[in-house]
Parts: structure tokens; C-alpha cells; sequence
């Protein structure tokens, strides 16, 4: 984590006006990626962490949203760059995969129309040439046949195959920081580990970082270098991954990982964990415009150790005995005991 | 219709990568509609239309203001096969020959339809918000007029004739195209690949008209084969009331409104422009039907494996 972060995101805030009022989606967050580093940023739907990344590229429409903060990309910040000059990055310079590969894919076009869309705007390649790396990157994704993939149309892939596709589209422009939102949610579970192994791989050879955004701490357990954990639009814990893992210390990323199921997991000394024994969060996140006072868990928390968990909101900070330039840090105002973990 | 009708996706899932269908493209387009009975003989139809169209003038038995007192109001028979009117003009000749103006009122008046109704109702649906609301006003309030009332006073305006009359139905036909397309492009501008192809960096005219614009045609594509049904119905009407086609060039609404006052005695000089109208009307509905089915490409795989198996 010595290395200058490539992607920097200080403070940001996404204010999406509603018929309601002003939903505050998003409410300072700030994390940094570096070169080959991978960030995990992990809640709940409608923690706002998909607005959070999409505001960065100025996919979120604005109005009804106002973006502020700083996103520091390549010397410019990306909150403040007009259309024209956000078009420049996205591609090249940040390029994302969404959720689900059905309908992140046009229906219409052939997978090799799809994949040189961003070479025909950002390189200037013609469309021999565009097609020819078009070929490569099918190749690179792992996808059998590429040359003949190009004339398939969507719909004559498998989701699997339709994501690895995605996926090559958003290599296409060789970015320095590639966003997966969510993007294995909508597949399924051993599908879900190619995907996730084979954006490793390709980590590991184009050097890029990588953010995952995900509701799943399984997920990304396995890949990511540092994971930050987001609750109603803050990050609430953050740290490398091991030390989130090995010694939460919110109650809230406790009550994540304590809800998910284990199989036979001997490293922790467990026996593995019974489906009857998985761990509910009661309670719904709260209403985006109508935020709780104090911490935005604490109508939920069990915990609630300190009276000012209800009046005021708790600082992001480093746990005790954290050290190094990016310590394991915690939203709370108290320290819990280490959990006692079966 | 059994076969056209809406299946799940489910070939395309079975196996990791589909056979790859020599059904997409125009051919398979083609062979879809060929494969729906009706829908092949309204093509036949509207073939036979477009050849007539072509070369009518010189099939035709006899010219098409060749009068002849002797023969005035003669019954259908082996040398007049549809009769003569009251001047003795052969009916069929001026069937075949009234086909030319249709067909072409109908296609220049549903193609400035078409270019100018999809430009705004493009433009309307993507950027929404103000420009929306103009273009989409301007034309809620076109389309409240009824569209022979709104006809009549754009040629009322620039005076009668056949130019006129295209131009006249083009502007009654053109909110129809911007309210259809703008309908597409609202749901199609929400869909994540119109997303996904901006966090690419692709602009706004190259989503506009590589991603939304090929997503709406198939409902485009449609209305137009409808428009042209009622354009060609539009041009009779017209011509009907004596504003379109002017005499003696002739025309199936002149022919219509010349044989109503025969009606009593002879039947043929009504009837025969009259079924002319009702098939290409007909024909062109049916068209438009079946193209709505056979445009969805998924759909169309699906016919295609259905045929395959069955």
C-alpha cells in the first residue's frame, strides 16, 4: 500500500433530490486504490455503494443528484471535470462491469460490435484492427473460439459467457482501474468463482487496480487486498482484509460476517456453521432522506455502548495497536472486546 | 401463428455457447415471415402491388383516359374484365395504373413521417426534460386534430394536388412516429447497456443511434408497415373529396368517388378500386403484424429452433 493510489476518493457525498426531500445516498466516503491493489467496498443494497462509484464517472444523472468531494484520478479531479472530459476517462481510464451480464449486454448487436465500440472512440483503431483485438481479448477472457464469438449475439451466450464478455469490453481500453459492480451477483456460485478468479488473473497480468463492489464478504474474501464497509452511505470499518476478517469491530460488519454461512471452515477452528445458526441484522437500513441522528446503525445495533452512538455520528478511527499507513480503522465510539468466536 | 408466438429464451441458456444462426440478417428475417401463412400472402400481395406499381401502364389493356361513348357503364366481361365507367374507360386499366400514385403518396408521406416523427421523438425520449416537453406538445397537439381535418388544412393551405396531399399526410402521420419511438427510447435509455456503453465512453449521438436507435426499430418498423396502410387509405380519401390526385390522372379515391354515383348501376366501378384499396390496406396490416412478431431477435431464434424440431 506504499504506492501512490491511482484512484482517490476524498469526502464524497451524492445528494439524489426526491419527491420526498433530499436523499443523502451517499455521505463522505474516501478510500484509495493503487496500482494492482484490489478494494473491496462491501454493505448492504441501498448502502449506497453502487452510487458511490457510479457518481465518480458521472453515470448518476445530475440533476436530480449533486455530487460533491474530490475523486482523484490521474491529477484531475473527477467530481469537477465536465462531460467531455469524463468521457476521455471512462474507458481508458476507468471502465466498469455491471451487475447483470443480461442486460449490460445491447440485445442487438453482435459481441464484436460491442467490443470495439470503445477502441472506435478512444484509440482511433479502424475497424479491421478494432476487430482483430477484439479476437484477443475474447482469447484473454477465456472465451473458446473468439473469432467466431464475434458474430454471436447475446443471446447466444450463457450468462458466464456474457459477463466474460463484459468483462473484455471494459479491458478493452486497457484501464488503470477497473470497477466490477457487483458483477457476480447474477450468476451462479461456480460461474461466480470463475469470474472472480479470472479478474484476478488478469489483475495480476495488466497491473490494474481493481474495486469490487459487493454484498458479499465471501466474495471478496478471497481476492481483495483492503475492504471497506459501508452502512447508509458511510464507511463504517475499514482495513486490510485479513484484520477486517480476523478482528471486526463494528457490530455491523460483526453482524455481516456473523450472517454468512461457513463450511466446515478448520483454519478458524470451527466445525462449520449450521444454516440454523446463521445470524439476522433485525431491522432495515435506514431511509436515505430520513437519515437516524448519530450513527445510522444505532436503531439497530445491539451493542450501543456509548450514549453519543445515538446524537452523534462516530468518526472514522484506528483501532488500537493499528499501525502502518492505512490501519484498520472503525466507526464507533467504543472498542469491543474480541469476539468469541466459535 | 402458433410458432410466432412469444417462447421463453430457453435454447440460447442450454448450453454454454449456442450454435451460431444463420437466422440473423435479413434472410432469416425474410424466411420468419415466409413461414407465417398469412403474413406470405399479404407479401405476395404487396409484391403484386409493388410490380403493378411499376410497370401497370404498360400492362394495361387499354390507356387510362381512352374513352369510348359506345362502350360507357359496360358489365365486367371478357374484353372489360372490371367494365367502364360512364365514359367508357376500362376499369381495370385504371386500376392497374391508379397504383402508381398510391404507392408513391403512400411512401413519400410515411417517409417524411417516419424520418421526421423518429428524429424527435429520438431526441424527445433520450434527453428528456425540456426538450421533451416542447417536442412532445407541439406534437400532442398535431395529433389532436383528426388526421383528414388536419390533412384537408395543410392542403387548404398549399392548395390541392398529389404533391400536397404527400406532404399533408406525411405532417398528420408524423407525432404518430415520435410519440412510438419516444415510447421505445424511454424504456430503452433506463436498460444498464445503455449505461454500460457510457462508462465506455461512447457520447451521446453514438448511443442515441448505435444502441437506442436499433433497440426502438422493431415497433418503428412496424408502424411504418400500418402507416402505410393508412397513407394509402389517407391518398384515397383524399382524393375522394377531390383534393389529392388530380383528374384525369387516375386514382383509387378518384375512381371511389366517381363510382358512388353509379352505385345503383354499376357495381364495378365502386367495387373494383374499392378491393384494390382493401387488399394493399389489408396486406400491409398483415405485414406490420408479423413483422412485430418476427423482429424480436430472440424471438426469432426461437422460430427457428421450433422449426428445427418440428
Amino acid at each position: 500500500m506504499a504506492a501512490e493510489p491511482v484512484l482517490a476518493v476524498d469526502d464524497l457525498r451524492v445528494t439524489i433530490a426526491t419527491r420526498r426531500g433530499p436523499a443523502r445516498v451517499v455521505n463522505g466516503v474516501s478510500w484509495a486504490v493503487a496500482p494492482g491493489e484490489t478494494l473491496a467496498v462491501v454493505g448492504e443494497s441501498g448502502s449506497g455503494k453502487s452510487v458511490s462509484v457510479l457518481s465518480l464517472l458521472g453515470l448518476v444523472p445530475r440533476p436530480p443528484a449533486t455530487v460533491t468531494g474530490r475523486a482523484t484520478f490521474q491529477g484531475q479531479d473527477l467530481v469537477a471535470l465536465p462531460e467531455e472530459a469524463l468521457r476521455k476517462v471512462r474507458g481508458p481510464g476507468i471502465a466498469m462491469v455491471f451487475q447483470d451480464p443480461m442486460t449490460s449486454l445491447n440485445p442487438v448487436l453482435t459481441v464484436g460490435r460491442q467490443l470495439t465500440e470503445g477502441m472506435e472512440v478512444h484509440l482511433g483503431l479502424d475497424r479491421r484492427a478494432a476487430t482483430e483485438r477484439a479476437a484477443e481479448l475474447l482469447d484473454l477472457v477465456g472465451i473458446p473460439s473468439p473469432r467466431e464469438r464475434l458474430a454471436s449475439y447475446p443471446h447466444h451466450l450463457s450468462g458466464g459467457m456474457r459477463q466474460r464478455v463484459m468483462i473484455a469490453v471494459a479491458l478493452s481500453c486497457e484501464p488503470a482501474v477497473l470497477i466490477a459492480d457487483e458483477a457476480t451477483t447474477a450468476l451462479d456460485v461456480t460461474i461466480q468463482a470463475q469470474i472472480v478468479e479470472l479478474i484476478a488473473e488478469l489483475q495480476r497480468e495488466l497491473g490494474m487496480a481493481v474495486v469490487w463492489i459487493t454484498h458479499d464478504l465471501g466474495v471478496v474474501a478471497g481476492i481483495a487486498d483492503r475492504v471497506a464497509v459501508m452502512y447508509a452511505g458511510r464507511i463504517v470499518e475499514e482495513g486490510a482484509v485479513d484484520d477486517l476478517y480476523a478482528d471486526p469491530r463494528h457490530p455491523y460488519t460483526r453482524g455481516l460476517l456473523a450472517s454468512l454461512p461457513v463450511l466446515g471452515d478448520r483454519a478458524r477452528g470451527g466445525e462449520g456453521r449450521h444454516p440454523a445458526d446463521l445470524a439476522v441484522i433485525p431491522g432495515l437500513p435506514p431511509d436515505p432522506v430520513h437519515l437516524p441522528p448519530g450513527c445510522p446503525f444505532h436503531p439497530r445495533c445491539p451493542v450501543r455502548a456509548d450514549e453519543r452512538c445515538a446524537t452523534e455520528e462516530p468518526p472514522l478511527r484506528p483501532v488500537p495497536g493499528a499501525r502502518g499507513p492505512a490501519p484498520h480503522r472503525v466507526a464507533t465510539f467504543y472498542d469491543l472486546p474480541p469476539e468469541d468466536r466459535r | 401463428m402458433t410458432a410466432l408466438d412469444r417462447a421463453p429464451d430457453g435454447p440460447a441458456e442450454a448450453g454454454q455457447v449456442a450454435a451460431p444462426d444463420e437466422a440473423a440478417g435479413p434472410t432469416g428475417l425474410l424466411r420468419a415471415l415466409v413461414r407465417n401463412r398469412l403474413a406470405a400472402a399479404a407479401l405476395v400481395v404487396l409484391a403484386a402491388f409493388v410490380v403493378v406499381a411499376l410497370v401497370g401502364d404498360r400492362v394495361a389493356p387499354y390507356g387510362p383516359n381512352e374513352v369510348s361513348s359506345a362502350d360507357k357503364l359496360r358489365a365486367p366481361s371478357l374484353e372489360h374484365p372490371f367494365g367502364t365507367d360512364q365514359l367508357g374507360r376500362d376499369v381495370l386499366s385504371r386500376v392497374l395504373i391508379g397504383a402508381e400514385p398510391s404507392l408513391r403518396v403512400g411512401l413519400v408521406a410515411v417517409g417524411i413521417a417516419l424520418v421526421a416523427g423518429v428524429v424527435l421523438g429520438l431526441v424527445a425520449g433520450y434527453y428528456r426534460g425540456l426538450v421533451d416537453d416542447v417536442v412532445m406538445r407541439c406534437m400532442d397537439v398535431l395529433f389532436a386534430f383528426p388526421a383528414i381535418l388536419l390533412a384537408i388544412a395543410v392542403m387548404a393551405i398549399r392548395g390541392r394536388g398529389a404533391t400536397n396531399a404527400m406532404i399533408a399526410i406525411g405532417v398528420v402521420y408524423t407525432p404518430i412516429f415520435a410519440r412510438v419511438t419516444r415510447a421505445s427510447v424511454l424504456t430503452v435509455r433506463e436498460q444498464v447497456f445503455v449505461r454500460a456503453a457510457r462508462s465506455i465512453g461512447a457520447g451521446d449521438l453514438r448511443i442515441m443511434t448505435r444502441h437506442v436507435l436499433p433497440n426502438v426499430a422493431a415497433p418503428i418498423i412496424v408502424q411504418t408497415s400500418i402507416s402505410l396502410a393508412f397513407a394509402i387509405l389517407a391518398e384515397a380519401a383524399l382524393s375522394f373529396i377531390g383534393l389529392g390526385t388530380q383528374p384525369p390522372e387516375p386514382s383509387w379515391g378518384r375512381m371511389l368517388a366517381d363510382g358512388r354515383g353509379f352505385i345503383q348501376d354499376a357495381w364495378w366501378m365502386a367495387v373494383f378500386p374499392g378491393l384494390a384499396i382493401f387488399a394493399v390496406v389489408l396486406s400491409f396490416n398483415v405485414t406490420g403484424d408479423a413483422l412485430r412478431d418476427a423482429l424480436d431477435p430472440r424471438q426469432r431464434s426461437a422460430i427457428e429452433s421450433a422449426a428445427g424440431r418440428g
